[in-house]
């Protein structure tokens, strides 16, 4: 606000000669901003807040027209919906509890080791982020199915005789998702361990904690934060995920987002699946809304370091 | 940095964390690498190592005239999304980085609310949407969407190029008499011009990689081929997909080195 602060000074010295002018250039400039953030703005309410806003308004009738609470009221009483949820959230903290015990191990280790290495390291967690969500599907359909890589090496091996039902149910679209999640979890959670004070862990040493107890009661709890970003973003992406499971899954882990496919492409219901979606915003903004208040943080942040 | 060799903790007694840390990059990268050299494979079994070298399946893929149609739909709109969206998230980042205005932090949110809205549901709102305006189908519904996706990644990207660059400098550039757009142009854009090429290029591959709003709008003559691979996994395990996804890694190889290259060269 510095042009406001300028006429506030003109208009003490000479009375408001200039005062009006600084005034009118000020809006210039706050229209001028608004123009420029106008496009993207303009697009995004015309592709993403509006057709919400019209599904949300969908999903308050009912199939024959009458305003009614039919379509949220079927969450509660159809066993399937109840189903869908239930393995929605199952998958969902398997896959964040796999990501913090595969990731937390490798967030701290990268933390530790010298720069160099570290982003020589990195690279293997940025590269599967940035290729397709599709490409690593397809890798662990191949490496898991019946007749997959795994099955054959071990059947090779004379391990077992029976392939392993490994892709096609539950397991397969835990470890596939792992897979997806996992940088959504080292990233941050990396970025907020090499923020802590070498000084402390030293200090911690220095007066008789043995390295264990100086990561216990210094170095972890110093970690949480970071850890709970990671967790509420991988939690959150997972409640609302399309494609492994829909792919891996078999037809027979139907989650949030498969039931809101099938829905409205198969059935054409779009009350049923607008109040889906209505619900699954509501839980993700409450999950992130909860964590920001907790922590005062926001976890939109992770994308940054992509 | 020194200051972390200096704890009195010895490299030995890391091992175990070394040890394990290393199975969990295996893990990260594994898949890929076993994809690319399954695509180089001779047989349609799935074997590993291959027992039988071939590039049949790159033959498969270039010669079939629907995955050639479907990639060369996926970096149209892929190409259109980066020029869109550059330009746009370039100039809201601007905005947002001087900061004067009021409710930024609003503007923040609607800008980058596409990270945070299940795509499920954007897929579906596009859908639902396009096909009451008739734009479901078409490249130009495409690019729309993929740009609100992409939008944010290049805000973002913008804005911390922008964080680290002293704007005092345009004002300079204006009071010497040059305007507002070609101070920008003349002398802030030089400066984060980087910021703006990473930005254009995670806008490309958000546009190329996307799936799952491209499976509600695309379809027909604009199938992309994220959906064609989607269609086709859900089907059967075809060999050419293995090709296919090789092509996509090594683009995505390409692409993250270009933003680190241009990344550094700040």
């Amino acid at each position: 606000m510095q042009s406001a602060r300028l006429g506030d000074f003109g208009a003490g010295q000479d009375g408001t000669l200039n005062a009006t002018a600084l005034r009118a250039d000020a809006r210039r400039e706050s229209f001028g901003l608004l123009a420029l953030l106008s496009p993207g703005l303009l697009l995004v309410f015309t592709v993403i807040i509006i057709p919400i806003g019209w599904l949300f308004w969908l999903s308050l009738f009912d199939e024959g027209g009458a305003f009614s609470a039919a379509n949220y009221a079927r969450f509660f009483e159809q066993a399937s919906y109840i189903r869908t949820f239930i393995t929605t959230f199952k998958v969902a903290f398997f896959v964040t509890g796999a990501c913090v015990l595969l990731g937390y191990p490798l967030a701290y280790m990268l933390s530790q080791l010298p720069r160099r290495v570290a982003s020589i390291c990195l690279i293997f967690v940025i590269l599967p982020f940035w290729t397709s969500v599709l490409v690593r599907t397809y890798a662990w359909l191949v490496i898991l199915q019946r007749k997959g890589l795994i099955n054959s090496w071990l059947i090779d091996l004379g391990v077992i005789s029976q392939p392993l039902s490994l892709a096609n149910n539950f397991a397969g679209v835990v470890i596939g998702m792992t897979h997806i999640m996992l940088p959504f979890l080292v990233l941050p959670l990396y970025a907020s361990m090499k923020t802590i004070d070498t000084d402390c862990l030293r200090a911690g040493m220095n007066l008789g904690a043995s390295p264990a107890a100086t990561f216990r009661q210094i170095f972890f709890p110093l970690s949480l934060p970071g850890l709970a970003s990671g967790v509420v973003i991988v939690f959150v992406l997972c409640l609302g995920f399309f494609v492994t499971p829909a792919l891996m899954g078999g037809g027979k882990v139907i989650m949030w987002a498969m039931r809101m496919e099938q829905t409205t492409s198969l059935y054409s219901n779009w009350g049923a699946g607008a109040a889906l979606g209505v619900v699954l915003l509501a839980v993700t903004l409450a999950l992130l809304g909860l964590f920001q208040w907790l922590l005062g943080a926001r976890a939109t942040g992770v994308w940054s370091s992509r | 940095m020194s200051s972390e060799t200096s704890l009195p903790i010895s490299h030995r007694q890391r091992l175990w964390l070394y040890g394990l840390g290393t199975l969990v990059l295996l893990f990260l990268i594994a898949p890929s690498v076993i994809i690319v050299i399954m695509s180089f494979s001779g047989s349609t079994l799935l074997q590993f190592p291959p027992q039988q070298w071939s590039l049949r399946w790159y033959e498969s893929y270039f010669g079939s005239v629907e995955w050639r149609d479907a990639t060369i739909v996926s970096v149209k709109v892929a190409v259109m999304t980066m020029i869109v969206a550059t330009p746009l998230g370039t100039a809201a980042a601007y905005a947002i980085n001087i900061g004067t205005l009021r409710m930024t932090g609003a503007i923040n949110a609607l800008l980058t609310a596409s990270l945070i809205i299940p795509v499920i549901l954007i897929g579906i709102g596009t859908f639902f949407l396009y096909a009451r305006i008739g734009l479901t189908n078409t490249l130009t519904g495409l690019v729309i969407a993929h740009t609100v996706q992409a939008l944010p990644l290049v805000v973002l990207t913008v804005l911390s190029g922008l964080r680290s660059y002293d704007m005092n400098q345009e004002k300079v550039a204006r009071s010497l008499g040059a305007n507002r757009f070609s101070a920008f142009r003349q002398v802030t854009m030089p400066q984060i011009r980087f910021s703006i090429v990473s930005g254009a290029l995670f806008a490309f591959i958000t546009s190329f990689d996307e799936v799952v709003v491209s499976l509600f709008i695309s379809g027909g003559e604009t199938t992309t081929l994220t959906r064609r691979m989607f269609n086709a996994l859900r089907d059967q395990i075809d060999p050419t997909i293995a090709a296919i996804s090789t092509c996509l890694i090594v683009l995505s190889i390409v692409l993250l080195s270009a933003a680190q290259i241009f990344g550094r060269g700040r």
